[in-house]
């Protein structure tokens, strides 16, 4: 018996070994990963390093150009740009962090209950799926912030609520396929309940397209909100974002262009090396090659 | 063929999620905190705002309101608009056509780049353009639209003005084409640039996964021509999918146009509905919803009836 279990990990941890040796050795998931991980200290280490307060106004220095002690000068307010980039880095990344929270639930349930039970409740979830993914996601969410308000946690469950359909499609197909699995049907006639087999023995198979989906959902939410905070409906100022610093950047096209450059790169870089991570592992982990 | 059949189940399909898109749309805005009549001013008064709601008909079950509703949207009434006092419909017929020609040549665009050069890089896999190709889509793909946009009016109109920064015509040459052309050009760049991007590297997967069949082998082996094997053999095979994809850009260029056109200050309904949005204008922002919304689901009906015509192998019967 102990045996047969020494095996059993042994197989389930093979594959997951083989990716992760895949992975150590491409240097585009490497050089993704170590981006993102400067991303991450740069906006939330980088406040405790630097102790500027993001909101006050020094009308003497508007629009000032690099200095030593302000390395990459000021906003159209005074304000020094270094610490609101990030400040902006925070908001942006949890943003899009909790907004995939959000998106992989709903998309998750939605998905494993339409697929696992399949008949009317299937023809109903998908049914309200397919609605709302006909809506284009941008308008749904103008509409939603518009009633339900600017702000963090409403801009966090319009993008998280606009975006778990793609998501609930793709888990159904799954769920799907191994219903049938004959190691679904022994824990069955074990008398497993429903949501004993759904939980440990159908969900944790798909576990790697989940975690591919949310990757790239990361980027799609950050982009989500940078686009939404530009509009004036998303993060509101005196608060930084990258999508609301853009905004600002707007009226000074003429007199400091470089405003509208450093919150863009730092999104660029941001989504770019989330995709290219996202891919990586997707490749690494696809059991056909 | 077309069975009558398979056509009236997709209109059915069609149907149906129109019907699901007015539910949701109509209880975002009952279940808004405060209700419609606190949107339009929340400083009013319980007293006044009793009289709005019992003239917007508020007091009335849930249902009821529902019914009436979709009653009126069918009868093409959506309501007056609060910014413009007009009704919402005329506002947004205004505004349709322009949006219209932005998101047709950005998809003219998205069809003209992508199609071609996905093909030629699925053909010549990792050749030096599949590489430039592949490179520039996965950039393209990360920046924000609206920032690509800034960049362009700032190195194209600002710093080297060669191209309007915005608007849709030169004060005094309303109607005038060229002019239009000329305002067109930057807004449906940026405009098509992620759908460009999206659509290339499906060509690609899909034009690559197709030349690796069994009978593209065996068309070559038989002596055929490399052009008639990639044109009769490949092409056919691959570019059918690609019809689906095409049908999925649609939301994303009108989701687009909204961002594109708030830069641009091109006259939209995108552009609309951030207006609507930032108004707090409710009847407005639902009927752009809707309008853009049954535009779609219309959109993905025409590609699901077209389908079948270009690929025989879908069952239209049974």
């Amino acid at each position: 018996m102990a045996e047969l279990a020494t095996t059993r990990a042994y197989l389930a941890q093979a594959p997951a070994q083989r990716s992760w040796r895949r992975l150590r050795r491409d240097p585009v998931a490497l050089g993704s990963a170590a981006t993102l991980v400067l991303v991450v200290v740069f906006a939330f280490l980088g406040p405790v390093v630097r102790p500027v307060d993001p909101d006050v106004l020094d009308l003497a220095r508007q629009l000032a150009p690099s200095t030593l002690a302000q390395p990459l000068g000021t906003d159209e307010s005074g304000r020094d740009v270094l610490v609101r980039l990030m400040l902006g880095g925070r908001i942006s990344l949890m943003v899009g962090l909790f907004a995939v929270l959000v998106s992989v639930s709903v998309g998750t349930l939605v998905g494993a209950l339409a697929g696992f039970y399949g008949g009317w409740l299937a023809g109903l979830l998908m049914r309200v799926t397919d609605g709302i993914l006909a809506l284009p996601a941008f308008f749904l969410s103008v509409l939603t912030l518009t009633f339900f308000g600017p702000g963090l946690v409403p801009l966090v469950l319009v993008i998280g609520l606009t975006s778990w359909m793609g998501l609930a499609r793709l888990v159904r197909g799954e769920v799907l396929k191994f219903r049938e699995e004959q190691y679904v049907e022994a824990a069955r006639a074990l008398g497993s309940h429903d949501s004993r087999v759904l939980f440990r023995h159908v969900l944790p198979q798909i576990l790697p397209t989940l975690i591919v989906n949310a990757s790239v959902g990361i980027s799609t939410a950050i982009l989500a909100e940078s686009a939404l905070s530009f509009l004036g409906l998303g993060i509101q100022p005196p608060s930084a974002s990258w999508g609301n610093m853009l905004s600002g950047a707007q009226n000074y096209f003429y007199t400091a262009p470089r405003l509208a450059l450093y919150p863009g790169v730092l999104i660029l870089i941001t989504v770019l090396a989330t995709n290219l991570l996202g891919d990586a592992v997707r490749d690494a982990t696809d059991p056909t090659d | 063929m077309l069975s009558p059949g398979y056509v009236a189940r997709r209109v059915l399909h069609a149907l149906v999620v129109l019907a699901v898109v007015a539910v949701v749309t109509f209880f975002i805005v009952r279940l808004a905190p405060g209700g419609p009549a606190a949107l339009a001013d929340p400083a009013l008064r319980d007293a006044e705002r009793a009289v709005i709601e019992a003239r917007l008909g508020l007091n009335d079950p849930l249902p009821v309101q529902f019914l009436k509703f979709v009653g009126n949207a069918v009868r093409g009434d959506l309501g007056q608009s609060f910014l413009f006092g007009t009704p919402t419909t005329q506002v947004i017929a205004s505004r349709l056509g322009n949006t219209l020609i932005l998101a047709g040549a950005a998809l003219t665009l998205t069809l003209l780049v992508a199609v071609p050069l996905g093909t030629l890089s699925g053909l010549r896999p990792h050749s030096w353009l599949d590489r430039l190709v592949s490179f520039i889509s996965v950039v393209v793909l990360a920046v924000p639209v609206f920032w690509l946009g800034l960049i362009l009016i700032i190195a194209l109109a600002v710093l080297r003005p060669v191209l309007p920064a915005g608007g849709m015509y030169t004060t005094g040459m309303e109607g005038n084409l060229v002019d239009l052309l000329r305002h067109l050009l930057l807004p449906a760049v940026v405009l098509a640039s992620a759908s460009i991007a999206e659509l290339l590297r499906y060509t690609r997967s899909s034009v690559r996964s197709a030349a690796k069949l069994d009978h593209v082998r065996t068309a070559r082996a038989k002596g055929l021509p490399q052009r008639t094997v990639h044109v009769r053999h490949v092409l056919k095979n691959a570019l059918i999918p690609v019809v689906t994809v095409i049908g999925l850009q649609l939301p994303r260029l009108v989701g687009g146009a909204a961002v594109t056109e708030t830069i641009f200050a091109w006259p939209g309904m995108g552009r609309l509905s951030v207006e609507a949005a930032l108004g707090r204008d409710y009847p407005l922002i639902l009927g752009v919803t809707l309008v853009v919304a049954a535009a779609v689901v219309l959109f993905n009906l025409l590609i699901d009836l077209v389908y079948p015509l270009i690929d025989p192998r879908i069952r239209t019967d049974g």
